[in-house]
């Protein structure tokens, strides 16, 4: 049997190309898809606990996430297509209306 | 120790159902037709109100992961105060910007019901759930002008980052989850208190990510960089609502995981408090000074705001537990209180809300700008109003719990935030200039919700014990 | 390690089959292009112009919605395996949840969303910078 050490490190590996995605990308769709791989990684890492707990707990947490991770992405992509109608560019470089 | 029934969730489903009533009114409504929308909400919120209010006391709890003790109910009646006078506010701004009537109110009551679900929460997903029906709804208010650039952009970097610090969150559930095999909160206050002496890194490492996750929300320094932009590019009246309302509630949150479930821990997340506490008190003061944009620079002000309420967290002693929750209701309404004058200024295609437009208010619109000054001195905290009393709790907490750097830093940030706040006082009474793009006049509605919060304003401020008595009951139930 | 052996000859399998059948065609087979054989297929049709082209923002904003709708399947599942498990209150539940689903979806369809093709602008729209 797999140790649960394995799924952490798989999880945390996946977590953090999620979180580097979103800081070096520079197209908003891959900045979001980062986020969801973030999400994702997460969601391994509830089943493997969840699973060395001996519940099903982990799984249902996991529903819950995809779901809550679906609207998130929903409202997201709308964000997007309406900021390319002012902008006609998905680099978040070219957004600079409010700057201090 | 909890009744286990329905009614705990009575509160949310009240909310729930004015917003869905909101939103299948604006689905039949006929083109260019009116509805009263906005009268839906108000009879959700007080229905909610009502509710909450018999609920006190009982210590009801449904289904193991709603808890209605008196700590979520006295969030909850803040978030219904902050919920009413934002729809009273709207009423005006909503015609005049052409904002879709429907939507607004519908994402408005959605939101809230997530912010009260989040003040009730006690199970890790639960906050979760809630803490995104609160964020979604509000990234969508954030943009809901689509004509405007600055909108739009202000709601991209809104969710980008909230979605960024949920992902966090969420990683720091998962630990917690591994840890105690369950995300109920009372079932993890228990488990800690047995184990509190074993050095558990996995533990520390969800402490961390939790807070990294709270501190997103309650924009705490260094997790702040969307906040002045969310709150700059979006309509001045959601700038009101969110600033409150998920503020308040990503705090009642915060303060019911940490100081009721992580509480054997606090030797080792009080550190990291401090420094963030200090950071954003500094933070948000010293560049809130800098600002033109008086949107921008309440936003900081906003900021440095959540830094005194860290400093009540951490010092939560017998004279600090009533001070949290009371700073929370004297900041909700004052903070909504200026952003409603922001609000009723403003015109359509512009915002009337840079520095220099208020120059001169003194001499146009006497009642606003004398309403105006009343909320800037209290978000400074001179007597005799509610954030005088907010923070001299704070402070006084903060020296009797040894905290002495802090309540400096504290004290001292507080003097020189009041230097910004007396600048608008400044400019508003003494320049004269007549200002042009003005609205012609503010409606009875506008102006009612106004006085109902500067009155709010002076009743904390100079009869502030009874609410600090059913704060600090409220906060006993928790902690 | 001996997890991992059937592992390595299913793998091995497989790739060996698929390269040895594509092998044998590249050098058995008689090859005769004509520019209609080296046209991508489409279903039958004679191909119109690029396939890269924008499509209508109705497209993206109908694939949200059902990107919402659908997931929601993801709590009907577990349900209706533990149908009998959870009862009438399992039941109510559910419904409410789908009371809550259908109000959205009534909203939807009424603000227009679902209608297909090139439909004339609600009057109260707001006017869109530039036509998609």
């Amino acid at each position: 049997m797999i140790p649960l050490s394995h799924y952490l490190i798989v999880s945390a590996v996946l977590f953090s190309i999620g979180t580097t995605g979103v800081f070096l990308r520079r197209n908003l769709i891959t900045v979001l898809l980062s986020i969801e791989i973030m999400l994702n990684a997460v969601n391994l890492s509830f089943i493997a606990f969840g699973r060395t707990h001996g519940t099903v707990d982990g799984q249902i947490i996991v529903f819950f996430v995809m779901t809550v991770a679906a609207a998130e992405a929903a409202v997201g992509l709308a964000i997007v297509i309406s900021l390319f109608r002012h902008r006609e560019s998905l680099n978040p470089d070219a957004f600079t209306a409010l700057r201090w | 120790m909890f009744n286990s029934s329905f009614d705990a969730v009575i509160p949310i489903v009240c909310v729930v159902l004015a917003a869905l009533a909101a939103m299948a009114a604006e689905a039949f409504r006929g083109k260019g037709e009116r509805m009263p929308i906005g009268l839906l909400g108000l009879v959700g919120l007080v229905a909610a109100g009502v509710s909450s209010a018999l609920l006190w006391n009982r210590n009801a709890a449904s289904f193991g992961v709603l808890v209605a003790d008196n700590f979520g109910l006295f969030v909850t009646g803040i978030l219904v105060v902050v919920g009413i006078l934002t729809i009273l506010f709207s009423s005006e701004v909503l015609e005049r910007d052409g904002i879709p009537a429907g939507e607004y109110y519908a994402l408005m009551l959605f939101s809230l019901s997530g912010m009260i679900m989040m003040a009730m929460a006690n199970d890790l997903l639960v906050v979760f759930v809630a803490l995104e029906i609160m964020s979604i709804a509000v990234y969508v208010l954030t943009g809901i002008r689509r004509d405007k650039p600055e909108a739009t952009e202000a709601s991209f970097k809104y969710f980008l980052l909230g979605a960024f610090s949920s992902a966090f969150f969420l990683y720091g559930i998962a630990f917690t989850f591994g840890v105690a095999g369950t995300t109920r909160l009372d079932a993890i206050g228990e488990l800690m208190a047995a184990q509190a002496m074993v050095d558990n890194p996995l533990v520390l490492l969800a402490m961390g990510l939790l807070m990294v996750g709270f501190c997103f929300k309650i924009s705490v320094v260094p997790f702040h960089m969307w906040t002045p932009d969310a709150y700059q590019g979006a309509p001045a009246i959601v700038t009101g609502f969110m600033s409150t309302g998920v503020k308040a509630a990503a705090f009642a949150a915060f303060a019911r995981v940490f100081l009721s479930a992580f509480e054997p821990y606090i030797a080792d997340w009080a550190p990291a408090i401090w420094v963030l506490a200090a950071l954003t008190m500094i933070v948000g003061t010293v560049v809130g000074v800098a600002q033109v944009n008086l949107k921008r620079m309440l936003a900081y002000s906003s900021i440095a705001h959540g830094g005194y309420l860290l400093v009540g967290l951490l010092s939560a002693n017998e004279v600090g537990k009533a001070a949290i929750l009371f700073y929370l209701a004297a900041y909700a309404v004052t903070n909504l209180a200026a952003f409603g004058v922001i609000a009723v200024l403003g015109a359509r295609d512009q915002g009337n809300d840079e520095l220099r437009d208020y120059a001169g208010l003194w001499h146009s619109r006497p009642a606003l700008a004398t309403l105006m000054t009343v909320s800037l001195l209290s978000l400074g905290g001179l007597p005799p109003t509610a954030g005088f009393i907010g923070k001299w709790y704070i402070f006084a907490a903060a020296v009797s719990a040894g905290y002495y750097g802090l309540a400096i830093i504290g004290v001292l940030t507080s003097v020189i935030s009041v230097f910004f706040y007396l600048r608008v006082v400044v400019m508003m009474f003494m320049k004269d200039r007549e200002v042009a793009g003005m609205p012609a006049q503010v409606s009875g509605l506008g102006m009612a919700a106004l006085a109902v919060a500067i009155a709010a304003i002076f009743y904390l401020g100079i009869l502030p014990t009874q609410v600090l008595d059913l704060a600090a009951r409220s906060i006993s139930t928790i902690f | 390690m001996d997890g991992w052996l059937g592992f390595v000859i299913m793998s091995v399998l497989g790739v060996g089959f698929a390269a040895v059948m594509i092998g044998l065609s590249v050098l058995l087979g008689p090859r005769n292009p004509t520019p209609e054989k080296l046209a991508p297929y489409e279903c039958g049709m004679p191909a119109v112009g690029d396939a890269r082209e924008r499509h209508s923002v109705r497209f993206y904003l109908v694939a949200m919605i059902f990107l919402l709708f659908d997931i929601e399947i993801a709590f009907l599942y577990p349900w209706a395996v533990a149908l009998r498990d959870l009862g009438w209150a399992g039941f109510v539940q559910v419904l409410t949840f789908f009371c809550v689903l259908t109000v959205g979806f009534v909203y939807v369809w009424r603000k227009g969303v679902l209608d297909w093709g090139p439909v004339a602008r609600r009057a109260g729209d707001p006017v869109q910078k530039k036509a998609a």
